[in-house]
């Protein structure tokens, strides 16, 4: 049995640069897939919007970790193997797009209704009305709710370690089969994720408070 | 893709399932109750309290809502048992699901209980209720029924969470599936069945508060309007 | 508590004792040395102009806010200090209706009037129903006992107030500007109910823009001014010989 030393530490620090990396590949990932959701659950067509909601009520009604499963172990049987990261990324990529265009969809749909007459009214087309007039207010909206659904993201890379992707839940787990001090090392993890999210959590907070003095 | 998709191991695998789902039923249940009562409190305490009441509260919703539900899952079932404090699986999961589960619903029901206006609670007062009386019977049921679709979607994320307690060897659904799968060898199809299951469980636990709603909230069961 | 220095001749069973308020809000001071007493049976108008300190002065008396100076006694108990033991058998003697009704909308109007006669008198339901019924027929709202507040227009709401306090049988009643946020048509409603709690001798005070009515029922009228009993007198005597230009400009004012 190993003590644990200053090493561990830094350790556990890397790791959560993994975390970092694998939460930033989730955020663009998810807000790519995530926008064209939005989009699609406010389109004009029925079947779009219908074939939307589906992916998001699909996705939100089942475990992130189940998704993670079927991504590496199932996607692993079927003949295509996904290395541990990829398979994380994949996930929570679907994951947070489905979450993320609920949130877009929400904040699109909050501009005003006399916003599209006007541009109407200017004689802009359809694309135009979303590219200059609703989509840049439905940004401002969304800059909270977003910056909080990070958080999420963040926490949510924990369970990449289920599939053995060593981010920082993962390297905890290994600091402890060397070590045996669960407590302690679970606890400075716990830490290091807190130290991550409550800035987020504070930002997202006080973006909050300012979109409703703005108005 | 060239994948044989065989289901052929549900007719002698399905009871396993059924075991599963059931605990997953059993620790949500118990979790959900659990935090209702434990974020309920911990709201009236964030809004009613003095200072050395509002500040622990507000430390403990923010630390469970920074820090992900896996590692505080680890710390209570194996940081615990280094601790002494040896728990079986199953409550080690319900502690973990109560304590993250009461975090966030102190803060759904912070909203409710705010949006209570101060005029209510003078009323209650100029006709002699108590502070508990008033709570009880004034500010409780409507600050619920106001927010009542937020709790029911955080408690079918903590249906949904309760996948993560796999990891500290509860054998409920999601432990099933890795069993049944690391049997059979057909993940994809294992994790199909589970993943419909739980959406499942979600439209049966959607289902449910729906009903409860409806014996909670005498009024809106009559009059059919938002509070 | 000192009755020592009243300066005039006080009626000794007076059920409201009002002596020397001052009540601030952080650096503002809203009342400034009030003073004046209620008789049993007696109806107080208290009238003034926004910001004169009316309402401040009827939640004062009602227990909901506490004075830095002075002091507010009512049926023998001194309310006006945080603190106060008094306070808990003040709410069983004092009812008070406000302006926005505040009745609890998740509960029946019948399920509102018994809320307290069970909590706090601890009645049974069956008693507290009957004594719903009373009240309720006493302010003509016997139909609408399983109704909603939501249901009902806001002068039948604020009957059911009236009735609500009523069911405590109090001794004294508050009403602040209890018809300012209606229609007129559903004011007229109101005041008949007010006028008949009158007319059966409820010690009445209450704070109202309805100069016809304060006229028609109040035996006392309080008018207020930057915060202190500016004149004060029987209804007759005060509206036919005001004795300062702010009345007159008030009185005046509002018809």
């Amino acid at each position: 049995m190993i003590q644990l030393n200053a090493n561990h530490f830094l350790y556990l620090l890397q790791a959560a640069t993994w975390t970092l990396l694998l939460s930033l590949i989730a955020f663009v990932g998810g807000s790519i897939v995530g926008l064209a959701i939005a989009l699609l659950r406010v389109s004009k067509s029925a079947v779009l919007r219908g074939v939307a909601s589906g992916y998001i009520q699909l996705i939100q009604g089942t475990p992130l970790l189940i998704l993670l499963f079927l991504s590496y172990f199932g996607l692993g049987i079927a003949g295509y193997k996904l290395v541990p990261i990829v398979a994380a990324g994949l996930s929570l990529t679907l994951y947070a797009a489905a979450f993320l265009g609920e949130i877009w969809r929400g904040c699109i749909e909050s501009v005003p209704r006399t916003q599209w007459e006007a541009s109407d009214c200017l004689g802009l087309n359809r694309f135009q009305q979303y590219a200059y007039v609703v989509l840049p207010q439905a940004v401002r909206l969304a800059i909270p709710p977003t910056v909080g659904f990070m958080v999420q993201i963040v926490k949510n890379t924990s369970l990449a370690s289920v599939i053995g992707f060593v981010e920082l839940a993962r390297a905890g787990q290994i600091v402890n089969n060397s070590t045996f001090e669960p407590f302690t090392i679970f606890v400075v993890v716990a830490a290091i994720y807190f130290a991550m999210c409550y800035p987020l959590s504070l930002a997202a907070r006080a973006l909050e408070r300012k979109a409703h003095v703005g108005r | 893709m060239n994948y044989q998709f065989d289901f052929a191991f549900l007719a002698e695998r399905w009871p396993d399932f059924v075991a599963g789902a059931w605990l997953t039923i059993q620790l949500t249940v118990a979790s959900i109750a659990l935090g209702l009562v434990v974020g309920t409190i911990c709201a009236l305490a964030r809004v009613y309290g003095g200072p050395w009441l509002r500040r622990p509260v507000g430390a403990y919703v923010e630390l469970i809502r920074n820090t992900p539900l896996l590692v505080q899952i680890f710390i209570v079932y194996f940081g615990l048992s280094s601790l002494g404090l040896k728990l079986s699986a199953e409550v080690s999961a319900v502690i973990a699901l109560v304590v993250n589960g009461g975090a966030y619903t102190t803060e759904i029901m912070r909203a409710g209980i705010q949006s209570i206006q101060r005029t209510q609670l003078e009323a209650a007062d100029c006709l002699g209720l108590t502070r508990l009386q008033t709570i009880l019977h004034v500010v409780l049921l409507p600050a619920m029924e106001r927010v009542y679709p937020a709790l029911t979607s955080q408690f079918v994320l903590l249906m949904l969470a309760s996948s993560i307690t796999s990891q500290i060897s509860t054998e409920e659904l999601t432990a099933t599936a890795n069993l049944v799968q690391s049997d059979t060898y057909r993940s994809f199809e294992v994790y199909i069945i589970v993943a419909v299951v739980y959406l499942g469980l979600s439209a049966l636990y959607r289902f449910a508060f729906w009903l409860i709603g409806l014996v909670l909230f005498e009024r809106k069961r009559r009059l059919g309007t938002a509070l | 508590m000192s009755d020592a220095e009243a300066p005039r001749e006080e009626p000794r069973d007076a059920i409201v004792r009002i002596r020397d308020v001052v009540k601030e809000f952080g650096a503002l001071r809203v009342l400034d040395g009030v003073g004046f007493d209620v008789a049993p049976g007696q109806v107080a108008a208290i009238v003034g102009r926004s910001g004169s300190g009316k309402s401040t002065l009827l939640r004062c008396i009602a227990g909901l806010e506490t004075v830095q100076a002075g002091s507010i006694t009512v049926c023998g108990h001194d309310v006006g200090r945080p603190g106060s033991a008094a306070r808990a058998q003040l709410r069983r003697d004092v009812g008070m209706v406000f302006q926005s009704y505040n009745l609890f909308p998740h509960l029946t109007v019948e399920r509102n009037i018994t809320l307290a006669l069970t909590l706090v008198k601890k009645e049974s339901r069956d008693e507290a129903m009957v004594k719903a019924a009373e009240v309720l027929s006493l302010v003509g709202l016997t139909d609408k006992r399983t109704a909603y507040p939501e249901q009902l227009s806001g002068g039948q709401q604020q009957r059911v107030a009236i009735a609500r306090s009523l069911a405590l049988q109090p001794q004294v009643m508050l009403f602040d500007e209890v018809t300012s946020a209606l229609d007129p048509e559903l004011t007229a409603e109101v005041l008949a109910v007010m006028e008949d709690l009158a007319r059966r001798g409820m010690t009445m005070i209450t704070v109202t823009h309805e100069m016809g009515f304060a006229r028609r029922v109040a035996d006392l009228v309080v008018f207020m001014h930057k915060g202190k009993v500016w004149e004060i007198g029987p209804t007759d005597e005060l509206f036919a010989r005001p004795k300062t230009a702010e009345f007159s400009q008030f009185v005046s004012s509002e018809l």
